[in-house]
Formats: C-alpha cells, sequence, structure tokens
C-alpha cells in the first residue's frame, strides 16, 4: 500500500482525491450562498424567501440549476462563437483553482507553495479577463459597456489590494499563506492593523462586483451588464464564478486578517472545535456582511467609485504602509 | 517528480483540469439536454427591441486607456513591494529608506497625476 | 525526467503561440495568444525554480500590461483592408529593420562569454532554505540600489508621459465639488413631523394634480422648501 502511495499514479490519486474533497465542499457552499442571500435579503426586507421548494426552500439551489440546465443555450449572430462560450468557463476555473492554495486548517493546504499569496493576487488580477471577453464577444452594446466599466472598477481597486496585503506582509515576513495564518496565533491582524482590513473588505466588494460597486451589472441602466447574452448554463457558470469569488475573497480576508483557522481565544471549549469549522465560521460571518451590505447600502455612481479608489484608498493605503514598516522598523518587531 | 518545486505545484494543474472538467461538463450537459430551436430574433444582440443601430466595437473613451497604464505603473509598485516586505528585518535602515525614495519618487507622479486631474471621472 | 518533458512541452507551446501572435488574423486572437505565451513563460521560470518571477511576470504582464493591450485592440476599429494595402507599403522598410536587428542580435550573442561555472549555477538559482522572494529582496534594494532607483524614475517618466499624451481637459464638463456640496446650509430643510400628522402641518403642499386643478396651492408654500433633496 505504501508502496502504491509514492509512486506517480498513487501520488495522482491522492490529489485528485484531495482536490474533489475542497472543491465539492466548496460547489456546495455556493449553491447553498445563493439560496442564503435570498433568505438573508428576504428576511431584512420582511419577506419569506424562498420556501417552496422543500423544506424552508432548502431545495431551492437544486431546482434552479435543473432549470437552468434545461434552457436553450443561445449565442448572438454577431458573436465570436469560441470566445463567447469560453469567458464563463474560465471565470469559473478561476474561481476554483485559486482554492489550491487555501490553508483550511494546519497543513492542510494542498498546494503548499511559498507564493501562495503572490498566486491567490496574480489568479484574482486574471479575472477580468472572463469579464473583457465575455463583453467583447457577445457584440452587445450594454455587455461591452459592462465589462469596460467592469474592467476599469476591478483594476482600480486592486491597487488598493496590493498595498494592504504588502502591508500585512510586513507583520510576517514570508509569502506562504499557512505562515500569514501561524503569524497570528497571539493577534489577529484586524486589530492593529484595522483600517487596512476595512480598506481590504471593501475593495474585496469592488473587486467582486458586489452592491454597492455592482456597476457592471446595473440592471436599471445596463440591464445586466456584461453577462446579457447569456443564458442556460454559461448564465449559472457566471453565477457560480461571483459566488465562487465571494467565498474566496471571504477566505483571502479570513487568512489576512481573522487569524485563519485559529479560535478566538486558545482555551478549553474552543480548542476542541476543529481548525477548518473555525475557519468556515469566519468565512459565513463575512459573508452575511457581504449580504448585509447589499441589503443596506445603494450603488454607488461611476465617478464617485474611482474617486474612491483612487483618490482615498490607493494614497491611504500607501501612507498606512509606510507608517507600519517604520513602526515595525523602530520598535524591532519585524520578523527575521 | 525529480524537483520538490514542482511538486508543490502539481495540484493546481489537478485543480485546473477539474475545474474545466466541470465547466465543460456543465455547458455541454446543457447542450445536449435542453431544446436548442433558434431563429434570427432570437440570436440578435438585446438592444431593447430595436434593430441595433451600429457596430458595437467602436473607439472608446481615452481615459479608459489611461486607467490600465496607471494601472501597470502602481502593479509594477506593488510587484517591488512584495521582496522589500519579506525582507525588510535583514536589511537594515539603508533598504528601508532606499525603499521610501522610491516611494517618494511615484508620490511625485501621483500628485502630478492628480493636479492634472487624471484622476477625475466626470 | 518529468521535469525535462516538461520544459519541451512548454517551450513547444511557448513558441507554437509566439508564432501565433505574429500570424493571427484577428488582433484579439493575436493578444490573447500572446497570453498564452505569457502563462508557458511563466512556467517555464517555475522549471527553473524561479517561483517569484514565475508569479510577477503572471500578475504584472498578463494582469496588467496585457490587459491594456487588450483594452487598444478591442477598442480601436481596425480596418482590416487599410492594414494589408499598407503592409505592401511598408514592407521593405520594416524588411530592413528586421535585417538590421537580427544582425545587432547575432553580434551580441557572437560576443557573449559565459561564467565558468555557468553549467554548475544552471537551475540551481536558490540557495539553500532561502525562498526566491527573500533572497531578491536582500540585494535589488542594497546592492542594487542605484538600478531599482533608476526604476521608479523610469515609472515615473511613464506616468508623466502617459498623462501628456492621453489626458485631455474637455470643455464644460461640470465636476461634483463634494466638500461644498456637503457644507452648503440653507437649502436642506430637517423638521421634525408629529407622528401621523404628515409634512402639510409644516406648511409643505404637494403639487398640484394634473386633473383636480387647485389654483390655491401653487407656489408660495412649496417653493422655498421644495425642490432640493
Amino acid at each position: 500500500m505504501d508502496g502504491f502511495l509514492a509512486s506517480p499514479i498513487g501520488i495522482l490519486a491522492i490529489t485528485v482525491a484531495q482536490t474533489l474533497a475542497l472543491l465539492v465542499p466548496v460547489l456546495i457552499a455556493v449553491a447553498y450562498l445563493t439560496l442564503a442571500e435570498r433568505k438573508v435579503l428576504a428576511a431584512m426586507q420582511l419577506r419569506r424567501g424562498p420556501n417552496v421548494v422543500g423544506p424552508f426552500g432548502l431545495l431551492q439551489p437544486f431546482a434552479d440549476a435543473l432549470k437552468m440546465l434545461m434552457k436553450e443555450t443561445i449565442i448572438p449572430s454577431g458573436a465570436n462563437r469560441v470566445l463567447f462560450i469560453l469567458a464563463p468557463m474560465l471565470l469559473f476555473m478561476l474561481a476554483m483553482i485559486a482554492w489550491a492554495v487555501i490553508p483550511v486548517q494546519d497543513g492542510w493546504a494542498i498546494a503548499d507553495i511559498n507564493v501562495g499569496i503572490l498566486y491567490l493576487f496574480a489568479v484574482s488580477s486574471l479575472g477580468v479577463y472572463g469579464i473583457i471577453i465575455a463583453g467583447w464577444a457577445s457584440n452587445s452594446k450594454y455587455a461591452f459597456l459592462g465589462a469596460l466599466r467592469s474592467a476599469a472598477q476591478m483594476v482600480s481597486y486592486e491597487v488598493s489590494i496590493g498595498f494592504v496585503i504588502v502591508t500585512v506582509l510586513l507583520c510576517v515576513g514570508s509569502l506562504n499563506l499557512s505562515d500569514v495564518v501561524r503569524a497570528q496565533e497571539r493577534v489577529w491582524f484586524f486589530i492593529p492593523l484595522f483600517p487596512m482590513f476595512i480598506i481590504f473588505f471593501i475593495s474585496a466588494l469592488a473587486e467582486t462586483n458586489r452592491a454597492p460597486f455592482d456597476l457592471p451589472e446595473g440592471e436599471s441602466e445596463l440591464v445586466a451588464g456584461f453577462f446579457v447574452e447569456y443564458s442556460s448554463m454559461s448564465f449559472a457558470l457566471f453565477f457560480l464564478g461571483e459566488y465562487a469569488n465571494m467565498i474566496l475573497m471571504s477566505a483571502l480576508t479570513t487568512i489576512l486578517f481573522l487569524g485563519g483557522w485559529y479560535p478566538p481565544v486558545h482555551v478549553v471549549p474552543f480548542t476542541w472545535i476543529p481548525g477548518f469549522v473555525w475557519f468556515a465560521l469566519k468565512i459565513a460571518l463575512l459573508l452575511f456582511v457581504f449580504i448585509w451590505v447589499r441589503a443596506t447600502f445603494p450603488r454607488y455612481r461611476y465617478d464617485q467609485l474611482m474617486r474612491l479608489g483612487w483618490k482615498v484608498f490607493l494614497p491611504f493605503s500607501l501612507v498606512w504602509l509606510v507608517l507600519t514598516a517604520a513602526v515595525l522598523k523602530l520598535t524591532g518587531w519585524l520578523p527575521a | 517528480m525529480t524537483q520538490p518545486l514542482l511538486a508543490d505545484y502539481f495540484p493546481i494543474l489537478v485543480f485546473l483540469v477539474i475545474a474545466g472538467g466541470i465547466a465543460a461538463a456543465m455547458v455541454g450537459g446543457s447542450l445536449l439536454v435542453a431544446r436548442q430551436k433558434p431563429n434570427p430574433e432570437k440570436l440578435s444582440a438585446y438592444e431593447c427591441g430595436f434593430e441595433p443601430f451600429d457596430d458595437t466595437r467602436r473607439r472608446f473613451d481615452v481615459r479608459f486607456y489611461l486607467v490600465a497604464i496607471l494601472f501597470i505603473i502602481f502593479d509594477l509598485e506593488v510587484a517591488f513591494l512584495f521582496p522589500w516586505a519579506v525582507s525588510l528585518g535583514g536589511i537594515g535602515w539603508f533598504g528601508f529608506l532606499s525603499m521610501v525614495a522610491f516611494l517618494g519618487v511615484l508620490t511625485v507622479g501621483f500628485v502630478y497625476e492628480w493636479r492634472k486631474g487624471a484622476l477625475d471621472w466626470e | 525526467m518529468i521535469a525535462a518533458l516538461a520544459f519541451y512541452l512548454f517551450a513547444a507551446i511557448l513558441i507554437a503561440s509566439a508564432v501565433m501572435v505574429v500570424t493571427a488574423r484577428n488582433p484579439v486572437h493575436s493578444v490573447l495568444f500572446l497570453i498564452l505565451a505569457f502563462f508557458n513563460a511563466a512556467a517555464l521560470f517555475l522549471i527553473a525554480g524561479a517561483e517569484f518571477l514565475a508569479m510577477t511576470l503572471v500578475i504584472v504582464y498578463v494582469g496588467a500590461v496585457a490587459v491594456l493591450f487588450l483594452f487598444v485592440v478591442m477598442m480601436l476599429d481596425i480596418d482590416f483592408a487599410r492594414l494589408r494595402e499598407g503592409f505592401q507599403r511598408y514592407a521593405p522598410v520594416g524588411a530592413v529593420i528586421g535585417g538590421i536587428l537580427f544582425l545587432e542580435l547575432l553580434l551580441v550573442v557572437g560576443s557573449w562569454s559565459f561564467a565558468d561555472q555557468a553549467e554548475d549555477l544552471r537551475l540551481a538559482p536558490i540557495t539553500g532554505d532561502v525562498t526566491n522572494a527573500q533572497a531578491l529582496g536582500r540585494v535589488i534594494y542594497t546592492d542594487y540600489v542605484y538600478l531599482f532607483q533608476t526604476a521608479g524614475l523610469i515609472l515615473l517618466v511613464a506616468m508623466i508621459g502617459a498623462i501628456v499624451l492621453t489626458h485631455r481637459q474637455r470643455p464644460g464638463t461640470r465636476r461634483q465639488n463634494i466638500a461644498a456640496q456637503v457644507n452648503r446650509s440653507g437649502s436642506v430643510l430637517l423638521e421634525k413631523v408629529p407622528s401621523g400628522a404628515g409634512i402639510a402641518t409644516l406648511g409643505i403642499r404637494r403639487p398640484p394634480e394634473p386633473e383636480a386643478e387647485k389654483p390655491k396651492v401653487t407656489h408660495e408654500a412649496g417653493h422655498g422648501h421644495g425642490g432640493h433633496h
């Protein structure tokens, strides 16, 4: 048995099993996130939300999936067929492959690479392609406008995300995600770096095109933005990709600021609960905030959105970055 | 695997293949299962019921290019910051001040673009 | 063995996609092939053990530079007929420039001298337990400080150049001055309204209904307060 596990086929089998063990829960979480969003929004608007399919509407995501599956795939006549089909698949795949480096518990990262945080930064910077390609390939004005807006918006907030990540790295001294979490064993970084935590979370909202930054898909002006021409399963892939990205950004926030798999205090009843449960709980809390924000705030105007990204977040995070470095240097608290 | 480094990256390849498989299965499954009955009206681009007036792909506001160029510059700045952040403990005050000077130069550029109104969006 | 196979696979895809970049008819496809080429180059860096460079290549070139290319290519109206007509005219000039560049490259490669331990340095850029990023960080900001500062200056020039070339002040645009908007006084009415009484008790009247004409409440009451929000 040991011989088999060490052979190339054995390694492949183990990796495939690990991958499925992570991706299947993520996909189920995505399915139930759509239901949770509708339920929470409904509760905040004094409605009841989906409650017909299954007990408390629990089977609603599967009913939606089946409905999408049975719909006709429409490829507009002016569209670039290959790119049109490829774009939603690309977005979905990007949202999935990022999970390879996420440490759900100490030592549980499937690909524990040295530059994990750079990998996540790279994958999230690729997300803009799925949107531009979708908007261009559709050959529709609404889709094109939505894609343009979205590209400029994601690009603008990525800079501040970069500065925030560097600030956290200053306190860690490593690019490995597990090391980032281990550095927070005593103090979670959202306490000393609170302003950066807020900037990161708001930028995450903008990066995932969520309300109040959902201009790329603004229903009232662009009908649905870059995916106006999509139907059936390719439409569903956009949806899955967007929600998977929300979960991913919450996971990243948890790793960077909320102490990953660590319990809030290291005393007995809390330490009994395994680390991945803490990790999932923190993600769920952040996702609730995502939905709460959507229920509360009106949509931003485009010039305000660009102003916030370039004129507020960028200078502020840059100054805070230099300050953090100076303080760490002066006090000698830098990691060796 | 001859190199441990490549072994670390192997799972990412597996993720890519599996995610691609799931995505292809979903799109392909729908193409197989659902009834496809296209007609020209259904396939025309959505424009609130009108026929499209002109081609979609046309010249666009130069502002979007400016945002993209500024993004490249700041992205490079961030790329320079990553190795600095992880090695700051070992390069002393000289390394720290070196980066401060680098950021100072770029801040000059940032102030210039702010004053020029390149960051405004009307 | 596997590493060598992977190297040849990625190198082959890299060259093939580079060829496609220059031969593809549709410029958007060219850019997409360019992105594929960048990815394969990143994979080659990984095989050589330079994981930081591999990720930086993806972040900077794929995540930023190629986005700009795609922007430009997608939004410019490219007239293929005119492009081809130009090709005829410019082909000789292009061939001459290409020939000169090729000669220069030959000269450079011809005078290249390899280090004595080049064979040993190959594929072993990592020394011991230091990661790529830390190894780079230890030298860039101190030993190579002049080159580093020059990079900063080049970025500054790029930033200023981009603004000079592309920024146009358009006449007749109205900007929002948020500070002035927040600071203005007197235009917003804040009143405590007794619940159930309605705003009529404050002297605010709704505009008259179009069908039922009531000339009595037209302007005098509602003017000062309505209209702003």
